[in-house]
Parts: C-alpha cells; sequence; structure tokens
C-alpha cells in the first residue's frame, strides 16, 4: 500500500473546481512522502476530463466508465471506489470536500474500517491533518492509527487549484464489476427554487447579519446601516434558517460565494460553511461581542462590542460622511 | 411508521471553550450542555411525519450520565421512547466506533427510518449517519431539507451546493441526514414536560471500545489567517474609526 490517489469530481463533463485543488493538495502530500499521486475519474464517458489531466504531473490518471455512473448515486459509487482503491491500493485517497463527497466517501472508509478525515483545512509533516471543531472556534490535529488507506477530504480554498503542478501521466481505463440491482436509490434532475434575482457575487460591497441579531425585528438595523453604504444585504444560514431573510441572500458553502470589496459582518461567529463563502473579500470588517469569534481569524478590522449599540452610530457617522 | 432519531448532546454554542490541561479535548468542567442543533431538526421532522403517517418516534442517543437531560427533552417535544447508550469514553472511540454502537442498538428495534443530524456542532465530521446506514446494510441520503412519505418508500428532497436542490426516491428502511431550516423547531409544551416523566427511557451499555482508526491528537486555537486591527473606544469612537478606514483604505465611501 502506497501513493496518493485523488478522486476527481465531476458532473455531466464538467469538472467541480474544487477538484484541482484536492489534486494540488495530493500532488504535495506525494511530494512530501516521497511517492506518486494519482488521479481517478469516474462517470458514464469521460475520456476528455481524463486527457484533460494528461497535462498534470501524475503517476496515472484511473478513468472509471461504466452506464450506471453517469448520475450520481452512493451506492453505485461506494461500489466502484471500493473496486478502484483495492485494486491501485493507495495510502492516501483525497478528496475534494463536496457535497457528494460528504454523501458517498463515509461509506467508502467504512468499507476499508477506517474513518474519514473530512473538512481539512491543513496538512502538517507526520501527515497530520488539521480540521476545525466548535464551528471554528478551535482547530484540531487528526491522524491515521488504522491500518487501512487514510481518507481525507479538503475544504474549499484550502489549497490553490493553480498551483497543481504540470507534467505527464498515463489513462489507464478500469472497468468496474456493477449491477443495476445494488442502486438502491433513484436520484432526479438537479433544480433550484426559484430563478435567483438577487446576484451577490457582483456587489462591491456586502453588510451581512448572523446569529448575534437575536431577533427578526433587530434586521432593520443592519439594513439600514446596508442602505447607509449602498452595500447589499446578506446573511449567515441561521438568518435564513427561520425566514428572517431569503435564501437567496445567504452567503457559505450552501449559499453565495462572493468576493467584495468590503465585507461587513455583523454578529456573525464565522462557522467554516460561512467563512468560505467569503473569505475571498478585499476587505473584512467584524462586528461581534464575543472576542474569540473565528471571524475575527479573517477580518483586517475587529470590533469587540454590542452590535446594538456600533450598527445604530456606525450608521449615522456613514450618513455624515457623505454628507 | 416506526422513526428513530439519533441525537447527540453537545456544548451550548455560545459556550467560552477552553483547551483542557493535556491539549486534546476542552475543559468540560463548567460547560453547559444541549442537543446538537442539527439533531433537533431531525428529531422534529420524525414528529412531524409521524403526526402525518401515525407510528412511533424513539430517540437514541449515546455518552455518559448528563446525556439523559437531553434525551428528556426530546421526549417532552413528543418523542415516545429513548434509548441510552451509556458510553463514559465517547471521546476515545471514533466516528465508526460510535456510529457502530449506535447501529448495535437501533438493530434490535428494527425501524422503518433513522434520523439525524447532517453533522455535530462540536466535532462536525458529519459522517455518523452515513455509516450508521452502511453498518446497517440500508440506503441513505444526505443533507435532507424535506421528507415525504411516498406508498413505497420515501421522496426526499437533498440540498446541493450553490443553491441548487434534487428529489431522490428511496425505499425503506432508510438513514437520512438532516439539514437545518425544513422545518420550525417546536418547544417542549408544559403537558409534554409533565408526560415526558411517565414515557420510557432504555438503558444499555455499549460495548466495549476498539482501537480506531483516526485519532485526534491535540487542539488547540486557530492560528489567525489574516493581521486583525482591533477599533476600540465608545461606540461613536469606533463608528468614526470604522468610516475612516471605508473612506481612505476600503473607498467605498
Amino acid at each position: 500500500m502506497s501513493g496518493v490517489l485523488v478522486v476527481m469530481e465531476q458532473r455531466g463533463g464538467n469538472w467541480n473546481r474544487m477538484s484541482f485543488e484536492a489534486l494540488a493538495a495530493g500532488q504535495q502530500l506525494a511530494a512530501k512522502l516521497g511517492v506518486e499521486c494519482s488521479a481517478v475519474v469516474m462517470g458514464e464517458a469521460v475520456g476528455s476530463l481524463a486527457s484533460e489531466l494528461g497535462s498534470k504531473k501524475l503517476a496515472k490518471i484511473i478513468t472509471v466508465e461504466h452506464a450506471l455512473l453517469k448520475t450520481y448515486t452512493s451506492d453505485a459509487y461506494v461500489a466502484a471506489l471500493e473496486q478502484v482503491v483495492k485494486q491501485a491500493s493507495p495510502a492516501y485517497v483525497i478528496f475534494p470536500h463536496t457535497y457528494q463527497v460528504r454523501d458517498f466517501a463515509p461509506a467508502l472508509a467504512t468499507r476499508f474500517h477506517s474513518v474519514l478525515i473530512s473538512d481539512v483545512i491543513a496538512m502538517h509533516d507526520g501527515p497530520v491533518f488539521v480540521r476545525q471543531l466548535l464551528q471554528g472556534k478551535l482547530n484540531a490535529d487528526y491522524r491515521q492509527t488504522g491500518a487501512g488507506p487514510c481518507f481525507v477530504s479538503i475544504q474549499a480554498g484550502t489549497f490553490r487549484a493553480d498551483a497543481v503542478e504540470a507534467g505527464t501521466s498515463a489513462i489507464e481505463a478500469f472497468a468496474p464489476s456493477l449491477d443495476a440491482a445494488q442502486i438502491r436509490n433513484k436520484p432526479g434532475e438537479l433544480f433550484r427554487e426559484s430563478a435567483q434575482t438577487v446576484d451577490l457575487s457582483a456587489a462591491p460591497a456586502i453588510v451581512s447579519v448572523g446569529r448575534g441579531i437575536g431577533e427578526q425585528e433587530n434586521i432593520a438595523l443592519v439594513e439600514e446601516l446596508a442602505k447607509a453604504l449602498g452595500a447589499e444585504l446578506a446573511a449567515s444560514r441561521p438568518i435564513c434558517d427561520n425566514g428572517w431573510l431569503p435564501m437567496e441572500r445567504q452567503v457559505g458553502s450552501s449559499g453565495q460565494t462572493v468576493a467584495p470589496k468590503l465585507y461587513l459582518a455583523v454578529g456573525i461567529s464565522g462557522a467554516i460553511q460561512h467563512l468560505v463563502g467569503m473569505k475571498g473579500s478585499k476587505t473584512v470588517i467584524a462586528i461581534n461581542k464575543d472576542e474569540n469569534a473565528p471571524i475575527f481569524e479573517v477580518a483586517d478590522y475587529g470590533v469587540v462590542g454590542d452590535l446594538f449599540e456600533v450598527v445604530p452610530a456606525l450608521t449615522k457617522a456613514v450618513l455624515a460622511a457623505k454628507g | 411508521m416506526k422513526i428513530l432519531v439519533a441525537i447527540k448532546q453537545v456544548p451550548e454554542r455560545d459556550a467560552q471553550v477552553h483547551v483542557a490541561a493535556d491539549g486534546k479535548w476542552i475543559d468540560e468542567s463548567d460547560l453547559n450542555y444541549t442537543i446538537n442543533e442539527p439533531d433537533a431538526y431531525a428529531l422534529e421532522e420524525a414528529l412531524q411525519l409521524k403526526e402525518k403517517t401515525g407510528g412511533e418516534v424513539v430517540v437514541v442517543c449515546a455518552g455518559p450520565e448528563r446525556v439523559t437531560s437531553t434525551l428528556r427533552e426530546a421526549l417532552a417535544k413528543g418523542a415516545d421512547r429513548a434509548i441510552h447508550i451509556e458510553a463514559d469514553d465517547l471521546g476515545s472511540r471514533d466516528t465508526l466506533g460510535v456510529a457502530q454502537i449506535l447501529a448495535d442498538a437501533m438493530k434490535s428495534e428494527s425501524p422503518d427510518l433513522i434520523l439525524t443530524g447532517l453533522q455535530s456542532d462540536d466535532l462536525g465530521l458529519g459522517q455518523t449517519g452515513v455509516v450508521m446506514a452502511e453498518l446497517l446494510g440500508i440506503p441513505h441520503a444526505t443533507i435532507i431539507m424535506h421528507v415525504e412519505a411516498t406508498g413505497s418508500g420515501l421522496k426526499v428532497k437533498r440540498e446541493l451546493e450553490d443553491g441548487w436542490f434534487q428529489h431522490v426516491e428511496m425505499p425503506l428502511p432508510a438513514l437520512l441526514t438532516i439539514q437545518s431550516g425544513g422545518n420550525k423547531l417546536r418547544y417542549a409544551t408544559l403537558m409534554g414536560i409533565k408526560k415526558a416523566k411517565t414515557k420510557e427511557t432504555k438503558t444499555v451499555q455499549a460495548a466495549a471500545a476498539t482501537a480506531p482508526a483516526i485519532a485526534l491528537d491535540r487542539v488547540y486555537l486557530p492560528e489567525k489567517q489574516k493581521k486583525t486591527e482591533m477599533l476600540t473606544g465608545t461606540p461613536d469612537q469606533v463608528a468614526a474609526k470604522i468610516v475612516e478606514k471605508l473612506k481612505f483604505e476600503v473607498r467605498v465611501i
């Protein structure tokens, strides 16, 4: 058992871009360990995607093609990857931490009596894999102790897709043995709730509100600040879960990804699912009552204080400055 | 439909956490605990399904004696029975180990449906549900917003990235991991709290822990990714400082 195997994700012939971040992670891990890095692509027909990988520095690209892999199901993916991993026998299997991976990788790891080290935000010598605990309040170092391959999923933005090393590679086909009777779920087409009318991704300034706002009626306070700044109003997941703002104003892994000049976070603690949606912002200002809130780890300017005092004062000051 | 809900007890979200002296976990001495929020949504979904289709809701929780308070709360909200898997050493078991003791306790119940939250607020590995389904040999679907019982099984609404969704049809028995926000959470009523006292809580012993596949070596405060300049003063002073930054550095005013 040796080497690193990166499981790339595609849907309908389009890459999930996080796959290349996972590929960069896999290459770097392999380089550190002095072993080879390979990649696997699965689907009904993945020839053109595989040849795209031909220009990357990889020992091999394993293509896994089958009609039952056309549409994702956990049953088919787990069965096919179990066969691939058994044959390739890697010491490390690296995934992008996508919704799809969250759906099947834990079951795959279970088949090898292993446990996926999920949502990894850094790798150190050892190797040691770093992930967050308690919504980002603490970091934790994890290590493989079992005998099976080590399964790891990489959080968005941890590695840079453009850091993938170029080189050459050979394509090797693997024919999985799959049976339609193994597949228990019937997946439907993807759909969106309604046409998205709010596009936060182009907004130059965003004022975003989180759990710290306490009550629905208090949202108005933050709305006034956004209006004064000419900024879009956004929110973290709990606010939209409560129905205080529409889902389309949600920033984070299940909402929109934004990169404005200004991201002003009000009462947002900064769980990783939120941070991945906004950490590309140029300037982050955070107002929060808890000085240990993880939002301050990504903030350029921080205010530890009562948002109910600071926000109205700020609205007033912004309006005055604009004259 | 017989529905089992696997719930976890976790530190309250607002808890001030401190790293324990051995650096391997947090200091638990004066923490307050509550139900893991995604599990509260799983319980809510179970209670609503029972209201529609009839049946029974059984809550299952592994942990030390203190987790019985979380089970009692679930009973007060409307669960019919509770199973407490007594284990004082959850910290030394990995996801597979914890999923195994939950699956062991669930197997003899022969449920039609198992629900649990999509991840825990403390460890956040987001895998226990999927691993339980694998151990029990039943199909699963994750990050579910809505559940509908059909004649032969279930139709569920699965959340995907960037505002996309997907319906999935599946046979029973099955396991679902529930996303927050699909329903509004109920509160326990006084009547519910009173009734809970008469409901059954069965205690079972967890099997001895086996060697874990992964280990948590060390916990610590995260290093800052950016150098944060803290702005201090009265609210008006802070506001003036922010406006200055917005004007001359960020240039949005």
